[in-house]
Order: C-alpha cells, then sequence, then structure tokens
C-alpha cells in the first residue's frame, strides 16, 4: 500500500462519509457545511491526479462561489428550522439493497474495460507545458473556441435570467433603507 | 509533480493547529463562570427580542451570483492568459470577445438597477 | 563560512538532509520531514510576525496622528503583543446560548488558516519557495475564498441577529471585491505567461510589472485592501457601525485570532504586491546570493505595506453603499477595459515591432485619461440634473 493509495482512500472514505452526513443532517447550515467538506475532498483528488489547475478551480469556483452562494440561500429563508422528524425514511433497507447491487453490476460492468484495469495515464511535458495547451485549446480554430465562446453566451443568459428571476418588481418601490 | 504540493498540503493543517493552540490554552488558563445574563446574546444592551433570522434582502444574493459568474468566467481567462505567449493576434481577440460579452451582462444588470445597494 | 552566507538555506537544507541520513533515513522520508519542518517554522514564523505587525501598526498610527504610540511595556514598548496576548489568553470565553459549539468555534481558526495558508507559494527568495505549483495565482485566490466562508460560519453560529447580519454584510462586500481582484491578478499572468508565482518573479528580472501595467496594480492593490478589510472598506468591523459586525460574540483569544489574523491578512497583501508587480525577491545580486533576494523582497513588503497603512489612517470609512458602487460601477468595468487593452497592446506591440514598455506605458495612460474624462464629464451631467432644483430650494428658501 502505497502513500498515495493511503490518501486516496482516507480522501475517499471522508468525502463519501460527508457527502451521506449532507443528505441525512436535519440542519441545512450544517448540511452545506459537510458539502464544503465533500468537495474539499474532490479538490484532494484532483491533486492526486495531477490536476492543479482543476484543484483550485474546485476551491475558487465552488467552494469560494457555490457554496457562498448556497448557504447564502439556506439562510436567508425564514427562519431556518432543523427538521425534527427522523432522516430516515422507513424502507430505508430496501434502498441499501438496491444501491448495493447497483454498485455490484457497475462494478462488474467497469471491470470488463481492459484499459480500466492499467496504471495510472502518463500526462504529457510538465504542469506548465499542460496549463498552457489547455489555453490554447481554448482559442484554436480548430479545437475548442466554439465552446468557449458559446460559454460565454450561455453565462450571459445564466446572469439574466438569474437577474430577471432574483429582482424585486420596482412597482412597490424600494424598501425603507437598509437593515 | 505531486512533490510541489507537499508544502502546501503540511502547511494547510499546521494553519489550522497554530491558532487552535492558544484558543485551548485560553480555555485552560482562562476562569470559566458561566451564568444565564452572560451568556445570552448581545442586542445593543437590552434583553433579546424575538428569534434570530435576518430579514430577506435580495441584495445580498444578487451580488453573490454576479460574482459567480464572473469569477466562473475568470476561470475560464486564466489558461488563456497563461498561453498568451504563444498565441497569434486572433486568439487574443477571440479572449477579449469573450471578456466584452460578459461586460455586455454586467452593464444589462447595471441598468436593470441589480447593483444597487438598497 | 562563505557558503553559509551566499546560499544559507540551502547549507541549512543539506545539513539537515546528511543528519537525517545519518541517523539511517531513507531519502525521500529525510525530505518529507525537513518539508513538515520548515511547514512548522513557517507557520510559527507567521504567528509570531502577526503579533509584532500589531505593534508595528500601533507605533505608525501614532506617529500619524501626532502622539507616541505604546511605550510603556519593554523598550519602545517592543512587548506590548506580549501583554496583549497574556490579557487575551486569560479573558473568559463566554459562548452564547445556542450557539453551534463545533462551527463557533472552528470560525477563527479558519479565518488564520487562510492567512497562512496564503504563504505556501510566495517566493520568498531565488530558491526558497514553499509550493511552486505552476497555479499559485489561482492558489491565492482560492485560499482567500476560504477566509470568506469563516466569516460566514462565525457569523451564522453566533445565534446573534447583529452578527448574521454583519456577517451577510461583510461577506456581500468580500465577494463583490473579489471580481476585480482576480481579474486584476490577469494581468501578471498574461505579461508572465505563467500562473506560477515563481514564474512571475523570474519574468521581472529586467523590468518590474508595475511599470509595465500600473492600473492593474493599483487595481489590485485597492481591491485586496477591501478583501482585508481595512480602512477605508472596514466599515463592517468598526466599533460604531453595527458593533463589530460578525466579532460580536467572540472575546478572549478567539476574538484575537480574528484579530490576528487580519493584521496579518494586510501584510500578506504587501507581500502579494511586491511579488506580482514589484518583482519580488529581484534586485541586483539577487540570483547569486539568495539572502539578498530575501533582504529584497521584505524591503519591497515593508514598503507596500507602509502605503497600506498610509492609506488606511488617511481616508475616512466609506458608506456601505458607496461601498459597492464604487467596486460594481467603477472597479469592474475598469478592470475589464485594463485586461482587454494590455492583452491587444502587448501582442500588438509584440507583432508590430514596438517597444513593450512604452506602448503599454501609453495604453494605460490612455485609460487613466479617458477614466478621469468619464468621471468629471458624469460629474456635470449629474451637477446639470440637480442645478434647478438647487435653484428652487434656494428661492423657498429667500422667499
Amino acid at each position: 500500500m502505497t502513500v498515495l493509495q493511503l490518501i486516496f482512500l482516507l480522501t475517499a472514505a471522508t468525502t463519501l462519509a460527508s457527502g451521506m452526513m449532507v443528505v441525512a443532517s436535519p440542519n441545512l447550515v450544517h448540511a452545506a457545511l459537510w458539502l464544503i467538506m465533500a468537495l474539499a475532498g474532490v479538490t484532494v483528488f484532483f491533486v492526486l491526479l495531477e490536476a492543479g489547475f482543476l484543484a483550485v478551480v474546485q476551491v475558487a469556483v465552488y467552494i469560494g462561489a457555490i457554496a457562498i452562494l448556497i448557504i447564502f440561500a439556506v439562510m436567508l429563508t425564514r427562519h431556518v428550522a432543523a427538521d425534527s422528524q427522523s432522516q430516515v425514511t422507513r424502507g430505508w433497507w430496501l434502498a441499501a439493497l438496491a444501491s448495493l447491487l447497483l454498485f455490484g453490476g457497475l462494478l462488474a460492468m467497469l471491470t470488463q474495460i481492459p484499459t480500466l484495469t492499467a496504471g495510472a495515464p502518463v500526462l504529457p511535458g510538465n504542469p506548465d507545458d499542460i496549463v498552457r495547451d489547455l489555453g490554447q485549446s481554448l482559442v484554436s480554430l480548430d479545437q475548442y473556441v466554439l465552446p468557449f465562446e458559446t460559454a460565454s453566451v450561455l453565462l450571459l443568459a445564466a446572469l439574466i435570467g438569474a437577474i430577471v428571476i432574483a429582482l424585486p418588481p420596482k412597482a412597490a418601490g424600494a424598501e425603507g433603507g437598509e437593515p | 509533480m505531486l512533490d510541489q504540493w507537499i508544502f502546501a498540503a503540511f502547511l494547510l493543517p499546521i494553519g489550522l493547529v497554530i491558532p487552535a493552540v492558544p484558543i485551548l490554552l485560553a480555555a485552560l488558563l482562562s476562569p470559566h463562570k458561566p451564568n444565564s445574563i452572560k451568556q445570552s446574546t448581545y442586542e445593543c444592551g437590552v434583553e433579546t427580542v424575538g428569534e434570530t433570522w435576518v430579514q430577506f434582502k435580495v441584495q445580498y444574493y444578487i451580488f453573490a451570483l454576479v460574482f459567480v459568474v464572473f469569477d466562473v468566467e475568470a476561470v475560464f481567462l486564466f489558461p488563456w492568459a497563461a498561453a498568451y505567449n504563444m498565441m497569434p493576434l486572433y486568439m487574443v481577440l477571440e479572449g477579449v470577445l469573450f471578456i466584452l460579452i460578459l461586460a455586455a451582462g454586467l452593464i444589462y444588470a447595471w441598468r436593470k438597477g441589480a447593483l444597487e445597494w438598497v | 563560512m562563505i557558503v553559509v552566507l551566499t546560499d544559507p538555506f540551502g547549507w541549512i537544507g543539506q545539513t539537515l538532509l546528511g543528519l537525517l541520513a545519518r541517523l539511517g533515513l531513507p531519502v525521500a522520508t529525510a525530505n518529507l520531514l525537513i518539508t513538515l519542518l520548515s511547514a512548522v517554522v513557517l507557520g510559527t514564523i507567521c504567528m509570531t510576525l502577526g503579533a509584532l505587525i500589531t505593534w508595528i501598526e500601533r507605533k505608525i498610527v501614532a506617529r500619524f496622528q501626532d502622539r507616541i504610540g505604546p511605550n510603556r511595556v519593554g523598550p519602545f514598548g517592543l512587548l506590548q503583543p506580549i501583554a496583549d496576548g497574556i490579557k487575551l489568553l486569560t479573558k473568559e470565553t463566554v459562548t452564547p446560548n445556542g450557539a453551534d459549539t463545533v462551527v463557533y468555534n472552528l470560525a477563527p481558526v479558519l479565518a488564520v488558516m487562510s492567512v497562512i495558508g496564503l504563504w505556501a507559494v510566495i517566493p520568498l527568495a531565488p530558491r526558497l519557495v514553499g509550493s511552486d505549483i505552476n497555479v499559485g495565482v489561482l492558489y491565492v485566490v482560492s485560499i482567500g475564498a476560504i477566509g470568506t466562508l469563516s466569516i460566514m460560519m462565525a457569523g451564522w453560529a453566533s445565534n446573534n441577529k447583529y452578527a448574521l447580519l454583519g456577517a451577510f454584510r461583510t461577506v456581500a462586500q468580500l465577494v463583490s471585491y473579489e471580481v476585480p481582484m482576480v481579474l486584476a491578478l490577469l494581468v501578471p499572468t498574461l505579461l508572465a505567461g505563467s500562473m506560477g508565482m515563481g514564474a512571475i518573479v523570474e519574468k521581472q528580472a529586467g523590468l518590474p510589472f508595475i511599470v509595465l501595467a500600473p492600473l492593474a496594480a493599483l487595481i489590485f492593490f485597492i481591491s485586496s485592501m477591501a478583501e482585508a478589510g481595512k480602512a477605508p472598506f472596514d466599515l463592517l468591523e468598526a466599533e460604531s457601525e453595527i458593533v463589530a459586525g460578525y466579532n460580536i460574540e467572540y472575546g478572549g483569544l478567539k476574538f484575537g485570532m480574528f484579530y490576528l489574523g487580519e493584521f496579518f491578512h494586510g501584510f500578506t497583501i504587501a507581500a502579494l504586491v511586491a511579488v506580482l508587480f514589484l518583482g519580488g525577491w529581484q534586485g541586483p545580486l539577487a540570483s547569486s546570493y539568495p539572502l539578498l533576494g530575501l533582504i529584497y523582497f521584505l524591503a519591497k513588503t515593508a514598503v507596500v505595506y507602509f502605503g497600506v497603512m498610509w492609506v488606511r489612517f488617511s481616508f475616512p470609512r466609506l458608506r456601505i453603499d458607496q461601498l459597492n458602487a464604487f467596486n460594481w460601477k467603477f472597479l469592474t468595468p475598469l478592470t475589464l477595459a485594463v485586461v482587454v487593452v494590455t492583452a491587444v497592446t502587448d501582442k500588438l506591440a509584440a507583432q508590430m515591432g514596438f517597444s513593450r514598455t512604452g506602448a503599454l506605458l501609453g495604453a494605460n495612460a490612455l485609460l487613466v485619461l479617458a477614466t478621469v474624462w468619464l468621471i468629471g464629464a458624469y460629474a456635470r451631467s449629474t451637477r446639470r440634473r440637480l442645478e434647478p432644483v438647487v435653484d428652487e430650494s434656494a428661492a423657498a428658501a429667500q422667499a
């Protein structure tokens, strides 16, 4: 068992446990915080896969922007109450059985693919070149320039849509001052 | 290449431990005499009235939202900037087009009054 | 002895390696141990430096305000931070009713961690950098985001509606000012052709980037100061406003940690500006004598930090709506313009053979002129719009 494998197993256990706590936690804000821990686990996976750029993007965008957005949304709804009912449904053992069967089936199917059992893929060049290749591929005419520009239009659409939905109608006038 | 991350991987937990040690020390050294008045939450000198919730102000949410969009945009632009030295002019202009489309979004938000704080 | 002086860090590393090898450890484990030791040393230095900086700030603010500052405790008041530390250590920490214990205690720890973590990527001397990752710039952004999260946690876990309100407003400010900061960071990446801090410093061997991109440096400086909550952007933790914001329910050393983290964040910003725009450890003879490189870096950081303090003690506080208007209506469009202009100008200058420095300086100057003209036009139109109102009220007052 190499050190990398050990780190991977620990991180996988943490991420899965945090993921389960997201769903099982009765307090919504706690669930958001467990989500942040799960996202941090994914960051470690990216680092282990030698995708440093994606790891920092994960922290910067997911934990730094999206998690904060989720926490805002959770906290700004009135009276963040803890869910007082049981967090587990009555037929939970059926669900556990179904997911175990699904896991077994997927595992059986995936081991049929011959290339999957090979070692870790060797990345070309040094990490600097990888990021530069990514940058160049985003704007080069025979690679991904069209999805790149379409992504900006998509972001524009998301921005406009969110503002249209979130902004209160001006008819009532401004609320009295800031809280 | 993974060796580069080892220092950061060590520094972050150490950064967690270093402030935690004085705080634990303080918990040991400081007096511990709780009473109900000391532990009541602060409300400018009067008794706490009402539950702890805050009036919904959509402005907070909109700022976070616009930030998400611009953060994702910046994340797309960083590889473009890193590869800057090996790009001909038209590739630079494609990145500029990306920025201009999102600047149009900022102008839309401005005109709609989404960036006002009241 | 000469070897020690010319490359003390390398010599220390070699000696430790030799020591550990003689104890029988394989090289890889020895390297790991040395990395762990250096991380501990860096963390400890950060904390002590943070305490020292509180003393420096108090002395300098005193001089700005024509008084002396702490001078009772120890020579020149140098032991003042220790006295403050002992005082905070022995204060009773009162946990408010209904506070979420884990989150409440985790918040100050996370706030300090987010500042210490930044030092992992800052190149201190030619071959002395913690983690020479090639995405250092984005790493800085992401670790800063963890600090924002810790404030949100602090505000919510205190079970106090004023803390929550203060935390919301603080996070809204921090999140808003991250936009121009991240966009301004695109400019040194562009000029250096890499996101790694080490590469950015190496590319500044001839000319620091502040000459090539003064506007971007200024924007980064201003938005990082807002990110660190330093005046004039410190509305949300000032005592007269919303009663110290998210800090209300924190006492004793937990508050001390927030306080220390914030002061140290100011210093870290100065270090980042020095690395990204002033050339970090670059200077005459720095590549052959790493110790000189460290001295240059510290000197540049000190100069920028003095600038941070100068701004802090000279300007009045901004109101929250002024804060947000300044960010979204001025800084963000300006930053976008700076990135676009820098990218296009540099490429054009390279292709047509103009001097890169001259073209970029000229472009920056044009942008400044355009901005000043735009602001002037806006002010004129506002004045014209408000003139009838002013005339009316003057006439009504006379009547």
